[in-house]
């Protein structure tokens, strides 16, 4: 598989095309709103209060006054934060629990495959409770939770591909060779479990996403200092009825987000997988995770 | 059967042990001086540690364990430090609101992802087929919250059919006020569940028209999609039953949500609640409650699914 050849083959997939534009999308409305947004998104103005999309508030003004597009555009950086630093926890968590599981002795592998089996079945939102009634929410602890949850999840995929690799003749040969164990695992071992790895990662960053604004909405994520969509919902529930606009914006950019994760993920597993035809990649679904 | 039957339990009962093991663990050891966390700042040294004997926190770990599980299993999780009510009185009470609105999310989930599900499969390639299945994407990655606002918005604001929050103070003494206090909230889930459910269903007729004897019966003289119908569709729904077990975690998840946006009394709100006072028994008796709950059907989804697959069985 050589490197330019994937993009191009995501890029001439429908679903990988949109995933690539809404990801990059809002990675880089996480960029520039960290120098720079329309208005202070909290900057508070009772003259302002309930404005309608209009110059120069573009998406209108909530009931403070504050402007909802810079406040859309500082939940972006929030939510990039947090994708990307439960992508990096279920990365860790995943890859050691997968490696246990795939390259040690017999039994300390069938015993982490169980516990496994056993963890998966615990959902996210009810771990980021539990570590919540204890340390009090954060976006730490969605970050954490989610980071469990789906590196549990990362760890069940990749364990059968790193067993698989592992047989492979190209290991054998690096092990022929005379590469040390841990050489190998670099060399030939990740780069050959990578493709199915990274989709994994593409739609557990889609669960983060959802899981932060679920739990920025109940209390237990993002302090009210903080920007964020899911934060943004609960303060204008109360109001849906006399300014129903509003509460659309902050919903748009969510489900918008989690779809191209998701469809970036479907994507980039028809490029990565050659075995993968049109057809079976339409019958081999992923199973839909449990969030909120 | 019986081999696998007890196997799958061995594994059910270590899930529990793990599950129940975790939870004690991460609520019991990490928060520190739970005494001192009940008795407040202005107690003094002497009521702190009446409170940890009456506890039973100077026993070691694993004896203040066992004691909670052997509380568990007479049925006794535990009294409330708040309210100093049994948490069993108020899991069954808060039921009463949470068990009605599982099932009726789940039935609307079913009644969305069965029939569209296939029909988006058959019509595969065509534009109905095609924009069923991007509609079930584009519905999965909606969150639960968001759709009960929009659902709000419709059903309450516009149309003013249904109510918008609550749960009639009097409870089920009152059976319709009751249901349609629940048919917006279970609505919500359901079609959110329904969507990812859907995409499975989809992807299940898909791989079932494929089969061997699915081609057979095509070759024998039936159309493709008769043929689909009469000898797929039972692997469709073997298929189905694996997910169920999927379906009742997403829909308590979806439940804990949900009862907090539509203020209905029930468990999932309750663990909200008492996660925020930090009531620590009540949530290590809800958390066990519920990812018991989801192991168990889990079990029972695995046997169901085992029983009803003659190729299951036959390789025994």
């Amino acid at each position: 598989m050589t490197r330019p050849g994937w993009f191009r083959r995501l890029w001439a997939l429908s679903t990988g095309r949109f995933g690539i534009i809404v990801v990059a999308a809002v990675g880089l409305t996480a960029v520039v709103a960290m120098f720079w947004t329309p208005f202070d998104p909290q900057h508070v103005d009772v003259d302002e209060r309930w404005l309608p999309p209009s110059w120069p508030h573009v998406l209108g003004t909530d009931g403070s006054g504050r402007d909802i597009l810079s406040l859309l555009m500082a939940g972006a950086k929030t939510t990039v934060w947090v994708a990307l630093g439960a992508g990096l926890v279920a990365t860790a968590l995943g890859l050691v629990l997968a490696a246990l599981g795939a390259l040690t002795t017999r039994w300390v592998r069938e015993s982490v495959a169980v516990l496994v089996d056993i963890l998966i079945a615990f959902p996210v939102l009810l771990i980021a409770m539990m570590i919540s009634s204890v340390w009090g929410g954060s976006l730490w602890v969605v970050i954490v939770s989610v980071g469990i949850g789906f590196g549990v999840n990362i760890a069940r995929v990749t364990r059968p591909e790193l067993r698989r690799v592992l047989h492979s003749d190209f290991v054998l040969a690096g092990r022929a060779a005379g590469l040390t164990p841990f050489q190998n695992l670099w060399r030939h071992l990740l780069p050959g479990v990578a493709p199915v790895f990274i989709v994994q990662l593409s739609w557990g960053m889609a669960v983060a996403v959802l899981a932060e604004a679920g739990l920025s909405y109940l209390g237990f994520g993002a302090p009210v200092t903080e920007p964020s969509w899911g934060l943004l919902l609960k303060d204008l529930q109360a109001y849906i009825s006399v300014h129903p606009l509003t509460v659309v914006w902050p919903g748009l950019a969510i489900t918008v987000t989690v779809l191209g994760l998701n469809l970036l993920g479907d994507g980039l597993r028809e490029a990565t997988d050659p075995t993968l035809s049109r057809r079976t990649a339409a019958a081999r679904i992923h199973q839909p995770e449990v969030i909120a | 059967m019986t081999r696998y039957a007890l196997t799958r339990l061995a594994l059910l009962l270590l899930g529990l042990f793990v599950a129940s093991a975790l939870i004690f663990l991460t609520l019991r050891v990490l928060p520190g001086d739970v005494a001192q966390l009940i008795a407040g700042v202005n107690s003094t040294p002497e009521q702190v540690e009446a409170i940890r004997e009456g506890l039973g926190l100077n026993q070691p770990l694993p004896v203040q364990y066992l004691t909670w599980i052997g509380g568990v299993l007479r049925g006794d999780l535990g009294t409330s430090l708040l309210t100093g009510t049994p948490v069993v009185d108020e899991l069954v009470q808060k039921g009463e609101v949470t068990i009605p609105l599982g099932l009726l999310s789940m039935t609307v989930a079913l009644v969305i992802a069965l029939p569209l599900g296939v029909l988006s499969a058959m019509r595969r390639g065509h534009r109905d087929g095609t924009a069923l299945s991007v509609g079930a994407q584009a519905v999965a990655a909606v969150p639960v919250v968001w759709a009960g606002m929009m659902l709000v918005l419709v059903f309450a604001v516009w149309l003013g059919i249904l109510p918008a929050q609550g749960f009639p103070r009097s409870g089920w003494d009152d059976p319709a006020a009751a249901l349609r206090a629940l048919l917006l909230p279970a609505l919500t889930i359901g079609v959110v569940e329904g969507a990812m459910l859907l995409r499975f269903v989809r992807s299940a007729t898909l791989q079932a028209t494929g089969e061997d004897f699915v081609r057979t019966a095509a070759a024998k003289g039936l159309t493709r999609n008769q043929a689909l119908i009469r000898h797929g569709l039972p692997t469709v729904g073997l298929s189905i039953i694996t997910v169920l077990g999927l379906q009742v975690a997403g829909i308590i998840v979806g439940a804990v949500v949900i009862e907090q946006l539509f203020s209905l009394p029930g468990i999932g709100r309750m663990l909200v609640t008492d996660v925020g006072n930090r009531d620590l028994p009540m949530v290590q008796g809800e958390l066990l409650v519920l990812t018991g709950f989801v192991l168990i059907v889990g079990f029972i989804v695995d046997l169901v699914h085992r029983v009803l697959d003659p190729r299951q069985r036959e390789a025994e």
